[in-house]
Formats: C-alpha cells, structure tokens, sequence
C-alpha cells in the first residue's frame, strides 16, 4: 500500500497543475503597463478628422479608452456594455478606431450607435502597440494623472464592470 | 490523346518567371530582423513566432522591428521596446526573474530528485534482494536449456 503513496501523490500535483492551468485564459497576458503613465498620442478624430484627439486632452478625469474596430466580432458583442455605461454617465468612454477603414467606422457606430465621446483613429496600429494592444476589443482605465490602472482584454460584459471596472473608476474619482 | 493533355500540361512552364525580387533594399537587416524575430512571440497565435505569423499585428511589429533597425537600435533595445509593451510574454527565451526561477532551475531540481530516488531505491533493492543460491541441478537445467536454444536456431 505504501509503495502506491508516492505515485498517488506525484499524479495529485500533476492533476492540481492541470486543473489550475486549465482555469486559466491563455489570451489574458498581464499587462506590464499597468500603473504606468499611459502612452502618448495625438490623432485625428474619426467624424472631424482634422480635429486631434490626444493624451493630454484628457488630463484631470478619469476615463476609459477602448480600443474597438467595425471588424471586430468581439466589438459588437461589448457594444451593448459599453451603450449601457454610456447612458448613465458615470464615466467618459472615448474610442480608438484600431486598424480600421474610416468609412467603416463611421457607418458601424451609425448602425449600432455610438457610445463614446470623441474616436481617434488610429490607422497604423502604432498607438495600438505602443499601449500593448494584441487583439481588439481592450479597454483601459485611466486616472486624473495619465496612469493606466487596468487593462481589460476581450469584451467587457456586465460582471466585469460591476466588479473590478466600476468600483475602481469610483476610487479614481474620489482622489 | 494522352500525348497532347501533356503538351497542355507544360503550357505554363513557358510563361517566363521573373527573377524573385529581394525581400528588402538590405538583405542585412532582413537578416537581423529574421534572428531576432524568431526569438519572439506573436500574441495573437500564441505559439508561433513573430517570424511565422502571418497575423496583422505580427506584420506591425514586424515593421516596427525594421524601423528599430534601420535606427540602428541593438538587439536587446529592440526586445526592450517589445518587452515594455507586451511583457516578458513576448519573449521565448524568458529571463531569469524571481518569478522565472522555477520555471529555469525546476528541471535540474526534478532531475537530482529523480537521481536521488533512484539511486536510493537502487540501494534498497540490492539490500532486500535474497542471494540466488542455485543448486547443482539447477545449473544443470540451465546448461541443457540453452544447449537447446543454440540447436534449436
């Protein structure tokens, strides 16, 4: 009986590894950006292009920037969310079209509607890696100094935001 | 019939190829770029390199990493410019952190563990093990078994 112990206790770790593992989202890499100062942009807007949207635009509030695509099938499945947040007003959402066609964009955010406060499009994707973005949708939370505070990656739902977005963006507000 | 449908077959060999253009005006720096992507990874398809990818955001940084080239940026400021935005993540040749040391040194500790049990167990079983004691006629039996074998084959 003695013997089997040891074995039984080998395959037990091994199991719990798996099982931990199992749990676990590939697609969810830690972000290292998070609490550091969110990278810089300036960029035009979607619906005025020659108006700028930029960084420092943005100092003092606390805000949340999506990255979204009308390419993008996560997108629309956020895009209720995001809607929903966006009516009551309890936090400023503005967009980063990723990797898009400016036609597109526009007419995607006509079809569904349009939960943000001003788009930047970034065209190139170069905003998009500086903020370590690997695939649309992401969204970040970003305080009253410029510092992002958290990453989500993949849609947001509503338990996300009851959960770890709200409470944190209410933090936020209060410093 | 079957003469002709060959004849058919090799119609296209006759339009003439053009000689394959370089990959880039510096065959050096594709060369770099080649290296140094094959040491990272593409986030999108977890598992393959940048080098194979063929996902967009693979071909971003891909030209990112020309553009850090062509800046005349080392190696290892190129991997930091990608460290900083993705994480160590990206790299497949991960440091050695505090949160890496199992990941390099837990092989080597598997392999004395396993070193140590065998050779505990080895010492073990020699002592438990009774000595053989083989009587006259066992070896006997023996002798007339392989005799056998060796006509037998």
């Amino acid at each position: 009986m003695k013997r089997f112990l040891l074995p039984l206790a080998i395959f037990v770790v091994v199991v719990g590894f798996l099982g931990i593992g199992l749990t676990l989202n590939p697609r969810e890499v830690p972000s290292p950006l998070v609490g550091k100062p969110a990278p810089e942009f300036a960029l035009p807007q979607l619906h005025e292009p020659q108006q700028m949207l930029s960084l420092q635009d943005l100092r003092g509030t606390v805000w949340l920037l999506n990255f979204w695509a009308s390419w993008c099938g996560g997108c629309k499945e956020e895009h209720p969310v995001l809607m929903q947040l966006a009516k009551t007003g309890e936090v400023p959402i503005y967009g980063m079209d990723y990797k898009d066609r400016r036609d597109e964009g526009i007419a995607w955010l006509q079809r569904w509607g349009n939960p943000y406060l001003a788009i930047a499009v970034d065209e190139s994707g170069r905003v998009g890696i500086n903020y370590g973005v690997y695939g649309v949708p992401e969204t970040y939370v970003i305080d009253k100094a410029g510092v992002i505070r958290y990453k989500q990656i993949g849609p947001l739902d509503e338990s996300i935001l009851d959960k770890k977005i709200m409470p944190l963006v209410r933090e936020l507000q209060q410093q | 019939m079957r003469r002709w449908l060959l004849v058919l077959l090799l119609i296209p060999c006759l339009a003439a190829a053009e000689e394959a253009r370089p990959l880039a005006e510096n065959p050096q720096a594709e060369a770099r770029l080649k290296t140094l992507a094959l040491e990272l990874r593409c986030l999108v398809c977890q598992n393959q390199t940048l080098a194979d990818s063929t996902a967009p955001l693979a071909e971003d940084l891909r030209r990112e990493v020309r553009e850090m080239i062509a800046k005349n940026m080392s190696d290892q400021e190129i991997r930091d410019f990608l460290v900083q935005r993705y994480g160590d993540f990206v790299l497949y040749r991960p440091p050695l952190k505090a949160t890496t040391t199992f990941l390099w040194l837990g092989p080597f500790l598997l392999l004395v563990v396993g070193g140590v049990t065998l050779a505990v167990s080895l010492r073990r079983r020699a002592k438990t093990a009774p000595d053989p004691a083989l009587s006259a006629e066992d070896h006997e039996a023996v002798a007339q078994l392989l005799s056998e074998g060796t006509k037998r084959s």
